[in-house]
This record gives C-alpha cells, sequence and structure tokens, in this order.
C-alpha cells in the first residue's frame, strides 16, 4: 500500500518501481488492449460479412439509387445513392437551422418571461417550460404529426387564410416572392441604402468614441438603410418581386412555398421542445447576475435598455452560450427522429439505403461522419462567438 | 503508480470483458433450432390474411401458417414457434442478424435481395403483382392520369423501387411518400394524406377491408411488376435453406395429390412417391436433417397449400389466380419427392 | 433558486389588504403589466375553454380503460403476472421501510405511491388486481411501522436497495423458456427497465470514463476523450441503430438479444453525457485535495473513493439527475426500433383498427406518464439540492 517509502529514496531504482517506465509500460498495455479488441472486432465482422456474402466498400455510392425522395433540393429516382445522402444532409441541415433559429427566439421570449413581475406571466412560462421538457421528444413530434397535422382537413375542403395561403393535411402552402423585372433596379437601390449604412456606421460610431459614452452605434445606419431601400421600392419602375400564390391543380396545389406536413411536424416539435430548454438556461443565465449590477447601473443613471445591453448581458452571454451550444448540438441530433414520421433527413435516407444495398457499415460511417462535422463546426461557431461576444463587452 | 496500474488494470480487464470469443459458429441454423428447441420466424404483423396478430392475442395469416409448417417438420410441433414482427425496412437486417430463423414476411425475390443483401430464398408461395388503389370518384382508370399525385409506399420495399422505375417509363411525375409502417401508410391514404397507394394487390385487396368506407375504393386495372413472395433464409446456409424449401414444396405436393390436413394421417396408397413423402417407405426426412415424418407433420399443423390459401386468403375475397398447382395451369409445381 | 416574490407570496397577507392588494402587486403594478395580464388571460380562457370542451365532449377516454394493461405491461403472458407484482412488492417493501427510516422525501414518494395504487384500485379493474393494488398500499403501510425509527437498520436497507435490482430482472425474466421471453416485455414496463439498467449502468461507467480522461497517462486520456466525444456528437437514434445491427455483426455467435442490445445502445450514450457531467464537478476540485489525501498516506483508489469524487458528484448532482431525465425520455426511442415500450404501445393502439383516430388522447395519456416519472426525478433531485445546500445558481 505504501508505494512511497523513503526507503527507494536513494540508490537504483528497480525497472519496476520506476514511475517513467512503468507509465509507458502502462500505457502500451492499455493501447494493445485496445488494439486487440478492435482487430477483434474487425475480423469478426468481416468474417460475419463473408458468411452473409457481402464485401464492404463504397461503390455502391456510385449506383443509381432508385428510391424516390420527397422533399428537398432537385433529385430524381435515377441518381446516385451519394445524391440521394446529400439531399438528405441537406434536409437535416434546413430543419436544424430554421428550427434553431425558432427555439431561440421562443427560449429567450418564455425565459425572460419566467423572470417577469406579473406573476400570471411567470407562472404560465414555468408551466410551458415544465410540460415540454418533462415528455420525450419523439412523442411531441408523432402527437403534432399524427395528432394536429394529420387531422387538418383534406385537400379539397383545405383552410383558406385570405385567399393566399392554404392549409390542408398535405402541407402549408404559402404564397412565395419570385423576382421580376423591377429587382434589378431595385438592388442597386440597395446597394446605395447599405453603402450609406457603412458611413453613417462609422461616423456615429467616431463620434461615440469621441464623446467618451456608450450609446447605440447603428442609431442612424440602420433608419437611413430602411428608408432607401423603401423609397426604392417605390421608385422602381415595375415590381422588384411578384407573389406566386399558391392554386389547387390537379391532385395538389401548385406554386407558393410549401411546407410537408413532416417538416413542419418536426419543426414545430424541435422547437417547442428545445425552446423549454433554452429557455432556462436563458432565465439562469439573467438569474447569475447579482441584483447589485442592475441596481448600480441604474444609479450611474443608464437606461433600462442601457443597462441590459451593458450590464446584464456582458454578464450573462458567457454563462449562456456554452449550455445554449449544446442544446443546438441536441437540436440538430434530435431532428434524426424525424425518421419516425417519414421526413426525409440523413438517417432516415441512409436506413433506405441501407435496406436497399445492405451496406450497413459503410452508410453507419457516412451518417456518424456527417454528424460529427455538423457537431464541430456548430461548437466552433459558437465558441467564436463567445469570445467576440466577450471581447466586445470588455 | 499504483494509480497507474489500477487505471490500466480496470481497463484492460474492462476490454476483456467485452471482448468476446471469436465466433465458430459453423452450426446450421437447422441445429441452433433444434437445439433451441423453438423457431424463430419474422413475420408482418399489420397485414390481415398473410400475417397479423388477432384480437385474441394469436398470430394468423397464410405466411404466419408457414411458420408453423416449418416448425412441426422440424420440431414435430407447430407450436414451437416464435413469431417476431417486422417492419419491411427492418426484416433484412433481421435475418443477417440472426435473429430470426427464417423470414416469412410477404417479401419479394429479386436478383439485388438475392446477391447483395445475404439472403436466399425459398420457392416463392404466392406470385403477386404490384397495383395501384385509389378513390373511385378521381374517376381514373389509366396510370398517366396519375401525373401530380401523392403517392404513399412502405420504406424500404421493392414497390418504392418499382413506383420510381414506373413513372419514369411513363413520362409522369408524382409525389411519393414513404411510410415506416403500412399501418400508418393506410390510414394517412385514408384521410387524404395522399391520393393513391401502391402495393402489391393483395396487400391492397386485404388493407382496403379496413379502410373507413371500403366501397369508395377501387383498385386500378394495371399491374406493374411481377412479385413473387416467399420464405427468406440467411445466405449461404444451404441446409437450412433446403428444409425450409422442401416444407414449401411439400404443401404444394400434398395439394397436387389430395393430401389434407384431415386424411394425411389415414391416407392410404400404393404410390411410391406418396409413400416416401409421407415418411411410411424410404427416409428422405435424414437426408434434409429432419425426423421421418416431417412431410406428414408439416401436412397435420397447416394443410396443403389450397387449405393454407383458402383459410388464409379467400376470405378476402383474393381468388386464386396463378397460385394454382400447374395441373391446373397455375404456377406451383413440386419438385420429385426421391 | 427562487425570487424573493416568491416568498412573499407564500408569507400569509396579514399586514396587506389580502387578495386585491395580492392582485394589484402582482397582476397590475404598472400600466404594461395590467395589459400583459389581459392579454394573457384572454389567451388562457380560449386554449383553455378549447381543450376543456374537447376533453369532456369529444375525447374518447374509453380507450385508456381498454388497453391499460398494454400500457402498463405491454404483452406480458397474464399468467406470469403475479411476477410483476412480486417486483413491485419487493420495491413497495424496499420503500415503505427507507420512508420509516429516513422520512422527508422517501416519505412523500411512499405516501404518492400509496395514493397511484388506491387511485388504481378505485378504477374499474378486475377483482384480483384490486387485491394486488391494495397488497401494495398494505405492503408500503407495514414495512413503514416495521422501518421507523430503526435507524440500525440503513446499511441493510441500502444493501437492500442494490440487491433488489438483480432480483427483480431474475423475478420477471424467470428461467429459460417456462419464464417470460424479454420480447415479451412492453410497455411502462419495459421503459422502466430499460431506463433503470440505463441508470445503473451508465452511471459508474461514466464515473469511470471521467476518471480516464482526467488521467494523466495519455494514452488513456486520448482513448477516452475519442469515446466520449464520438458518442456526444452522434445522435442516440443511430447508436441504437447501429447496437441493433452492428452487434450482431461485430460479435456473432453471442446471442443478444433486441432488449438488451437496446440496453447497451443507452447505457453507453449515456456514459459519455455523464462523464461529461462527472468531469465538470471533478475540475473544480482543487488540486490541494489530492495532495492534502496524499499527504495524510491514502494511495490513488482511496483518494478517488473517499476524497475526489464525493465531493465531486455532490456539486453536479442537478447535472447527473438532469442526466438520469433525459435517459429516462430517451428510453422511448427504442419504438422506432421496433420494442414495444410505453410510446410504442401508444403507437400499436392508434394503429389498431378498433381505436382509429384517438391519437390525441393515446399520447396524451402517454405524455401523462412519462411527465409524471421525469417531474418526480427533478422535485427529488431540487430537494436534495436544497438539502445539501448546492445549486443555488
Amino acid at each position: 500500500m505504501e508505494n512511497n517509502s523513503p526507503t527507494a529514496a536513494s540508490g537504483k531504482i528497480p525497472f519496476w518501481r520506476d514511475v517513467r517506465v512503468l507509465r509507458i509500460l502502462f500505457q502500451v498495455i492499455f493501447l494493445l488492449g485496445v488494439i486487440l479488441l478492435l482487430t477483434l472486432l474487425y475480423t469478426n465482422m468481416l468474417k460475419g460479412l463473408r458468411g452473409l456474402g457481402l464485401t464492404l466498400n463504397l461503390n455502391f455510392l456510385q449506383d443509381e439509387a432508385g428510391f424516390g425522395i420527397s422533399e428537398g433540393i432537385a433529385y430524381n429516382p435515377s441518381d446516385t445513392y451519394f445524391k440521394a445522402f446529400w439531399v438528405g444532409v441537406l434536409n437535416t441541415l434546413k430543419v436544424s437551422i430554421i428550427g434553431i433559429v425558432c427555439a431561440t427566439l421562443m427560449g429567450l421570449f418564455f425565459g425572460i418571461a419566467r423572470l417577469s413581475s406579473n406573476w400570471l406571466i411567470r407562472t404560465i412560462a414555468a408551466a410551458y417550460v415544465e410540460c415540454f421538457r418533462n415528455v420525450p421528444l419523439l412523442l411531441q413530434i408523432l402527437f403534432w404529426y399524427t395528432a394536429v397535422v394529420g387531422q387538418l382537413p383534406k385537400v379539397r375542403e383545405s383552410i383558406s387564410v385570405f385567399g393566399g395561403a392554404f392549409i390542408n393535411n398535405r402541407g402549408i402552402y404559402l404564397p412565395s416572392p419570385e423576382p421580376a423585372s423591377g429587382l434589378n433596379t431595385w438592388l442597386w437601390f440597395l446597394g446605395a441604402g447599405l453603402l450609406l449604412a457603412v458611413i453613417l456606421y462609422i461616423v456615429r460610431w467616431r463620434q461615440l468614441q469621441q464623446l467618451d459614452r456608450p450609446g447605440f452605434r447603428a442609431k442612424w445606419a440602420l433608419p437611413a438603410f430602411l428608408i432607401v431601400a423603401f423609397c426604392g421600392w417605390f421608385l422602381t419602375p415595375g415590381r422588384p418581386f411578384t407573389l406566386d400564390l399558391p392554386a389547387l391543380q390537379g391532385f395538389n396545389y401548385q406554386g407558393g412555398m410549401r411546407f410537408t406536413p413532416e417538416f413542419s411536424a418536426l419543426l414545430v416539435a424541435l422547437s417547442i421542445y428545445t425552446s423549454a430548454f433554452i429557455a432556462e438556461i436563458v432565465r439562469s443565465g439573467i438569474q447569475s447576475v447579482v441584483k447589485g449590477q442592475r441596481e448600480a447601473a441604474r444609479a450611474v443613471g443608464l437606461k433600462e435598455g442601457q443597462t441590459l445591453r451593458l450590464v446584464i448581458l456582458p454578464q450573462a452571454i458567457p454563462i449562456i452560450v456554452p449550455p445554449l451550444t449544446s442544446q443546438y448540438l441536441n437540436l440538430a441530433k434530435n431532428s434524426s427522429l424525424a425518421v419516425a414520421i417519414g421526413f426525409p433527413d440523413l438517417v432516415s435516407v441512409g436506413n433506405t439505403m441501407m435496406t436497399q444495398t445492405g451496406q450497413a457499415i459503410p452508410v453507419f460511417a457516412m451518417i456518424m461522419v456527417s454528424y460529427l462535422i455538423i457537431s464541430l463546426t456548430t461548437s466552433a461557431a459558437m465558441n467564436w462567438y463567445n469570445s467576440w461576444i466577450t471581447r466586445i463587452g470588455r | 503508480m499504483r494509480k497507474y496500474l489500477f487505471q490500466t488494470a480496470a481497463l484492460v480487464l474492462a476490454i476483456l470483458f467485452v471482448t468476446p470469443l471469436v465466433a465458430n459458429s459453423q452450426e446450421s441454423i437447422l441445429e441452433k433450432i433444434k437445439e433451441r428447441g423453438r423457431l424463430i420466424c419474422g413475420v408482418n404483423k399489420e397485414l390481415p390474411g398473410f400475417g397479423y396478430l388477432s384480437q385474441d392475442g394469436t398470430w394468423k395469416g397464410f405466411d404466419v401458417d408457414y411458420g408453423r409448417a416449418i416448425a412441426a417438420a422440424v420440431l414435430g410441433d407447430p407450436k414451437k414457434v416464435e413469431f417476431r414482427p417486422l417492419k419491411a425496412a427492418d426484416r433484412f437486417p433481421a435475418l443477417q442478424t440472426g435473429e430470426i430463423d427464417v423470414l416469412i414476411r410477404n417479401t419479394t425475390w429479386t436478383l439485388t435481395r438475392d446477391t447483395d443483401l445475404g439472403a436466399d430464398f425459398a420457392p416463392p408461395t404466392f406470385y403477386d403483382g404490384q397495383g395501384f388503389m385509389l378513390r373511385k370518384d378521381l374517376g381514373i382508370t389509366s396510370l398517366k392520369e396519375l401525373a401530380g399525385a401523392t403517392i404513399g409506399v412502405t420504406a424500404g420495399s421493392t414497390t418504392e423501387l418499382n413506383l420510381a422505375d414506373t413513372t419514369r417509363a411513363l413520362g409522369i411525375e408524382v409525389e411519393p411518400v414513404v411510410f415506416e409502417e403500412t399501418e400508418t401508410l393506410y390510414q394517412s391514404y385514408d384521410q387524404g394524406r395522399c391520393d393513391v397507394v401502391t402495393s402489391d394487390k393483395s396487400q391492397l385487396l386485404s388493407r382496403r377491408q379496413s379502410l373507413k368506407n371500403p366501397d369508395d375504393h377501387i383498385i386500378l386495372d394495371v399491374t406493374i411488376s411481377k412479385e413473387p413472395l416467399g420464405p427468406v433464409t440467411v445466405h449461404g446456409d444451404n441446409k437450412w435453406n433446403d428444409v425450409v424449401s422442401w416444407v414449401v414444396y411439400a404443401t404444394f405436393f400434398a395439394e397436387e395429390h389430395g393430401i389434407t390436413q384431415t386424411n394425411v394421417n389415414t391416407f392410404d396408397t400404393e404410390n411410391p412417391e406418396i409413400k416416401r413423402f409421407l415418411g411410411a417407405s424410404g427416409d428422405i426426412g435424414a437426408k434434409l436433417g429432419l425426423p421421418k415424418d416431417w412431410a406428414r407433420q408439416a401436412i397435420a399443423a397447416v394443410g396443403n397449400y389450397g387449405e393454407i390459401f383458402d383459410r388464409n386468403l379467400t376470405p378476402l375475397g383474393l381468388p386464386r389466380g396463378v397460385n394454382k398447382p400447374w395441373t391446373q395451369g397455375g404456377l406451383l409445381y413440386a419438385i420429385p419427392f426421391r | 433558486m427562487e425570487d424573493q416574490e416568491l416568498t412573499q407570496e407564500i408569507k400569509p397577507p396579514t399586514n396587506t389588504k389580502g387578495a386585491a392588494r395580492w392582485l394589484k402587486d402582482n397582476l397590475f403594478d404598472t400600466w404594461y403589466n395590467a395589459i400583459l395580464t389581459c392579454l394573457a388571460l384572454v389567451c388562457l380562457f380560449f386554449a383553455l375553454k378549447g381543450f376543456l370542451t374537447w376533453a369532456f365532449t369529444e375525447a374518447e377516454w374509453d380507450v385508456i380503460p381498454a388497453n391499460f394493461r398494454l400500457f402498463m405491461v405491454g404483452s406480458y403472458p397474464q399468467e406470469q403476472i403475479w411476477r410483476v407484482w412480486n417486483a413491485i412488492y419487493i420495491l413497495s417493501a424496499l420503500m415503505g421501510l427507507s420512508a420509516g427510516l429516513w422520512g422527508g422525501l422517501v416519505f412523500r414518494f411512499a405516501v404518492a405511491l400509496s395514493g397511484v395504487w388506491f387511485i388504481s384500485a378505485l378504477l374499474p379493474v378486475e377483482l384480483s388486481t384490486r387485491g394486488w393494488c391494495l397488497g401494495a398500499i398494505a405492503m408500503i403501510a407495514v414495512s413503514f411501522f416495521l422501518g421507523r425509527g430503526r435507524t440500525g437498520l440503513r446499511p441493510w436497507i441500502l444493501g437492500g436497495w442494490i440487491l433488489s435490482f438483480p432480483v427483480i430482472m431474475v423475478v420477471l425474466r424467470g428461467f429459460g423458456e417456462n419464464g417470460v421471453l424479454t420480447s415479451n416485455w412492453g410497455g411502462l414496463l419495459l421503459t422502466l427497465i430499460l431506463a433503470v439498467v440505463g441508470i445503473v449502468v451508465s452511471f459508474p461507467l461514466g464515473v469511470f470514463l471521467a476518471l480516464c480522461r482526467q488521467s494523466d497517462l495519455p494514452a488513456i486520456r486520448w482513448v477516452s476523450t475519442t469515446y466520449i466525444e464520438t458518442v456526444r456528437g452522434v445522435p442516440l437514434i443511430t447508436i441504437l441503430f447501429m447496437g441493433n445491427v452492428l452487434i450482431p455483426i461485430f460479435m456473432p455467435g453471442l446471442d443478444i438479444n433486441q432488449v438488451l442490445r437496446m440496453m447497451f445502445g443507452i447505457t453507453f450514450f449515456s456514459a459519455a453525457y455523464m462523464a461529461e457531467n462527472v468531469r465538470g464537478g471533478l475540475q473544480g476540485i482543487p488540486r490541494g485535495q489530492h495532495e492534502a489525501a496524499q499527504a495524510v498516506g491514502l494511495n490513488y483508489v482511496q483518494t478517488t473513493l473517499f476524497i475526489v469524487l464525493p465531493q465531486a458528484l455532490r456539486s453536479v448532482i442537478p447535472a447527473i439527475v438532469g442526466q438520469f431525465i433525459a435517459l429516462f425520455k430517451d428510453t422511448s426511442l427504442v419504438a422506432i426500433i421496433g420494442l414495444i415500450d410505453l410510446l410504442g404501445v401508444a403507437r400499436s393502439i392508434i394503429n389498431n383498427p378498433d381505436w382509429l383516430g384517438l391519437q390525441a388522447e393515446v399520447y396524451l395519456f402517454a405524455a401523462v406518464i412519462y411527465f409524471i416519472f421525469c417531474y418526480a426525478m427533478s422535485y427529488a433531485s431540487q430537494d436534495v439540492e436544497t438539502g445539501l445546500g448546492i445549486g443555488h445558481i
């Protein structure tokens, strides 16, 4: 037991008691163990696959996929498996990015509502958070898909919103802007507005620096840009955009923008579920800023908005961002539950590929690598944002 | 220092613990079943007529009966079988991983499946074709008119691929909606999520019964594919595949010769082939690694092909079509029992 | 944890002017709060009205009692149901004894559990079920009085809890072909089994991985870091699919059934997250603690077990319980793989032609069950937190 007995202090240390040797020895043993395990698994796998008459390679990716995918970028069944997988990846990204934006906004709203001085608002927000984060996401997705979206009326009995948008059990159809003749002229206006805004921003920044007081740097730039853009819209000969209205043609509505039921249900469930967690993060982040800070800020004459922007947020954001990042990653990973309702994300396309080709291992590897890339990029972006916002705050 | 010893020892132990023995299972599935005393059969759980769990908790259906026949032939007891419900997309992994001994789940025999999915097929037990079901009031009679329609299919099926092929050949665009579960597919169709469902005609016919108003729906008079459905075993186990194949032939043979569930034990004949078949002379069972009376047991358990068909599929209104013995102009042809 | 407003609200309003004053202080103190209150009230009114009308007039709740058995135990054979009750009785006895010994939170849980059995007994169920339910209450009550005040029993009961896990597994499974095959485990029973196995196994595994990640041997650190980060970068459903398809390919010859494969998947997934939570606690332990422990002559194992881990784990209890809750919810993913857990049962019922169109009812019921368990866990965690005086974030 007494490994550091003083007797070894003098004289030659036998190698079996020499920490330097032992460190290396133990690591070698350990690595050998790991390698042994991996080779065993690998040989087992090869043996198993050979028994089934399967080979392990990625050549199948160039074969014709042959199955249809109901949404995503242009794709048809004669495209390759690789293209099919790519459609899945893009669908995952699409639902994740839109989901992150929605979840953040909703989470922010409910997080702040939980700190409201109004008892009713506070209680409703607390109930929202508790209800949605204590029920499995998969159940919520299925609920939205089968019990809400699935119960919408049939195509021919669609709910019409102002005659332009239609809701039925095949999706939500919205009018979409289509570029028209005036778009080029209007883009020139936008460019000019942007230039003006940048100049005004810099001018204002300088001015604030000279005055040595905090202030809203985009105070002039933002309105200037909006005014130019707005005027340009009306001055442009011909409209820059026309609205493409969805209309019933044959079996379905054609034209406009469409959110499929699968996408809508997945998005709603993901956003609500994640927003409940984000609300908690926002709440504890803001609460972590000591009350005295707020009072001190008020005492030196900062306004409510300034207190939030210059005192509370710079201290709260570094606390909020790391857990927020992991929520974003969770949302991206949770989007894989799409497989339960048939939204063609990368896991569900990957699954179809597996059942069609039998190449389970390469497809799993592709899925894993895709998610690892998504996770690493998101973490990197959020870390960068965190260091940037912390620097600004100082 | 001890800390390293501890860490390393713990990790090495952990590794040794999870390290499995290198597989040495050259043993046929047939032996495994005999050891286990139970056959594990992958079936459909939501296709009345072929495979479904009835209200009283028993398994019923055409495919299920074949599972029982195999259990009876191998173990002498049609009850010694465990049915595992499988989704279309899960069936081949389940077979590859040895989770099931035999897959009898209205599975179509295709070249790719035979070669790339690690599967071996036994003779088809049901010759089917892919069709389309839609609402009568749409007034559609040909495939061309389906342009722009939303069409529901099950994930991981040949129908998914046939649909893509057919629409491409016709030069029309349709919107496929893929469902993991057969049940959800038909439910969504009933709710109007899709205009059309496409699947094996037998399945369309079977599932039409459970729609809200079966009479509102028609099955188009077109068949876009050949769907030979039959039992599947894992690739490379020829001995086991032989057993499954010959149980199937036994049901064909019994119908050809009028051997039924009721008369199989008392069947009196001088025909040497039938005698061999019933185990009254010779021992063809031993060649398959089965008991002498294997065929008699199988027929006693579920009856001949015609009886299995009549019990499960006739009530659905499914005509026998080509699924008749060759002697009556059908495709069922038993290989000689010699 | 909570705001001061809440403490004020709990105080009896003796020195204020009653309800009207409370309303004014909490709902109508400023003009914008007044507007917010009115808006919220209107929204709440319509939401509640819509929901209640649906729940009391349109909803067909018959589906719940008709399938109650399925919800609870799935296709667990009727004639073997005594196994489940035996397991419940073992737990009830332990629960009652613990309630008597520790009181407090455990006592509250024991009372709640008795309440659940009492309500179950009042429901229109078979006579035998009613008997079993009342028996369970009696079991809790008797063992409560047995355990009361006998503090000497505490270590025995702790041991009992640990031992109860394998015992209950054996009771539920039985032996060989005469027992209940794991493919017949289902419903809430399966959900609970998956969750408990996941929690019990992934916790030590996570602690172990966290210690490895903190090791000063690079090889061990790297391997453990790679494992943790890879698993955390991939969705659970992929891990479950892999477990389902790849375990038999990588380890042929070992007959690992589907339930076991899902347990592997959930456990290994959860362990990586658990490791990160524990690491957070380990990093908060000052270097001096290690040095002090070494100074009094403790070796690595002793230092870790008696000095480092107790402090590290204590500080991350909320995070660990959070992970347990996540794991409990995550067990629902096995429904995608094809197991019939609580969510799987819900899915199969709404697909049953006899109960078409009752998605909302069935899913709401399942949601309530999940909610009760998750909420109970987070309630317990908060209680422990306040007891230990940590987590004052």
